[in-house]
């Protein structure tokens, strides 16, 4: 089988600094995995180096595109990268804010992202509009509302409908339930785990909350310092770690 | 079915003073399809972490695991996840769910997660939590508010969902009440008969008497306690 993501020592350093060093590794379809570590490891950075966001300084992105098979998304032009971005990529935000458009309608943002496919058709990109705010349980009344009169837990599953309309293959989150309430976070991991079933998605999620990658990623990376220190199975990687660095996280997490 | 050739086991804890522990060592055993064998042993013999290393949550330090024709100690994630989807089944001592997912889904996972129909998911889950006794008002709750016993119950009517070739059970008729014990005995059994591979752990006496054809006393793999703070290998390449 052919990885959907091949990555090949991305290394990308700040100055002196390094950001990350070397990391490698294949992701095949329907694989989703979480990237954990402190703030400061190195995780995010690794993450706009593959979603092409940021330019690794060594190293390669192969993603195996629909028309043209695998191609390296690091050397190919701003352009095609850009296209990739609303096809078959999709970056959810830590900050909704980030990934919306405040000025613009609920029903706007997501049919947005539809007319820069190619959809052209009013009717039915309001339709599809309301069929994803209702996949991502917004009530189809909210649909002429700006997501500035949403609520955080709104506002982040109006960012995730957004991203899915155009039927990505591969998501890109960075920290999708930070700063959420406990309660709202368990709707949006319950949401995610069946659209990620459903359509078969691929996803890499960077987050610092073990819980989140235990019930959403199948395989885990630890990072520190810029550096892969430990990767598996998730259960095992948390359940059974091998690196001191991993032993520390793991036993750091306070029992509820 | 399930085959484990000379299986070793060390827990080395970086944090505090690189202590080794040496958990199991020189582990070979084979079961059948159509065969229940029971792990015996004194609590800290190391009878859960043999189970958890078959499922491939603890990482053997040597040796190969194999269910079907895979092997857990060499795989990918990938390809272990697969296993469990559709070989292993594994019914734990604890329920850890999604938070506020009704219980009539959460029996049926395992089932949408094999491609089969939503509605012949859910008929099968109601017919488990029929059978285990949840009173159907129960079916559109979350099990994490349910008592102890219910949870081991929808525990298991969820690990009974997909007829897995190969099972584990980590004491599955601890916490029930006799007419419960009785349900899931006779899961066992139905599993047994259908061909399945069963490794089970079993207090329960006459429960193991059975269902089960055989012991295994997995204090004969126990080796001494070890202070040694050599260096062990790792389970994947990235951490060495």
């Amino acid at each position: 089988m052919t990885p959907l993501l091949s990555v090949q020592g991305i290394t990308k350093r700040y100055g002196a600094h390094i950001g990350c060093a070397d990391v490698s590794f294949d992701l095949y379809p329907g694989e989703v995995m979480g990237i954990v570590g402190e703030s400061g490891s190195g995780k995010s950075t690794l993450l706009n180096c593959m979603a092409g966001h940021l330019r690794p300084d060594a190293g390669s992105v192969v993603f195996d595109t629909r028309g043209h098979g695998p191609r390296d998304t690091v050397t190919m032009s701003e352009p095609e990268r850009r296209m990739l971005g609303r096809t078959d990529w999709a970056f959810v935000h830590q900050h909704a804010r980030d990934g919306l458009r405040m000025g613009v309608s609920a029903g706007g943002n997501v049919g947005e992202r539809l007319m820069a496919v190619g959809a052209r058709h009013y009717g039915d990109i309001r339709d599809k509009a309301v069929d994803w705010l209702e996949r991502v349980e917004i009530d189809a009344s909210r649909v002429d509302d700006r997501p500035t009169t949403f609520s955080g837990g709104m506002q982040q599953r109006l960012q995730i409908a957004r991203n899915l309309v155009t039927g990505p293959r591969l998501v890109f989150m960075d920290e999708p339930t930070g700063g959420l309430d406990v309660s709202v976070q368990a709707r949006l991991l319950d949401l995610l785990r069946g659209l990620v079933r459903d359509m078969g998605l691929s996803a890499i999620i960077v987050t610092h909350d073990l819980a989140v990658v235990r019930l959403l990623a199948d395989r885990l990376m630890v990072m520190k310092d810029g550096h892969v220190v430990e990767n598996g199975l998730t259960d095992q990687v948390l359940d059974d770690p091998q690196h001191a660095y991993t032993q520390l996280l793991v036993s750091s997490v306070l029992q509820v | 079915m399930i085959d484990l050739s000379n299986v070793s086991k060390t827990f080395t804890l970086h944090n505090q003073g690189s202590a080794v522990i040496e958990v199991l060592s020189d582990v070979s055993l084979t079961v059948a399809s159509g065969e229940c064998v029971a792990l015996t042993g004194a609590s800290g013999a190391g009878k859960s972490t043999l189970m958890r290393m078959i499922y491939g949550n603890y990482c053997a330090q040597s040796g190969a695991i194999r269910v079907g024709r895979v092997d857990l100690v060499q795989s990918e994630p990938r390809e272990i996840i697969r296993l469990r989807r559709e070989v292993l089944g594994y019914v734990s001592q604890f329920l850890r769910v999604v938070p506020r997912v009704p219980t009539l889904d959460v029996v049926a996972e395992p089932l949408r997660a094999v491609g089969v129909g939503s509605d012949e998911a859910r008929t099968r889950a109601k017919e488990l939590l029929t059978q285990l006794n949840i009173p159907e008002r129960l079916w559109s709750l979350s099990p994490t508010t349910f008592s102890g016993g219910e949870q081991q119950r929808v525990n298991i009517a969820r690990g009974f969902a997909h007829p897995y070739p190969a099972m584990l059970l980590d004491e599955p008729t601890a916490s029930l009440d006799a007419a419960n014990r009785e349900v899931v005995l006779s899961l066992i059994e139905a599993a047994k008969a259908r061909g399945a591979a069963i490794i089970g752990i079993f207090h329960d006496e006459a429960a193991r008497a059975r269902v089960c054809d055989r012991e295994i006393d997995v204090s004969r793999f126990t080796p001494g306690m070890s202070s040694s703070s050599e260096a062990v290998g790792h389970c994947n390449e990235s951490a060495a």
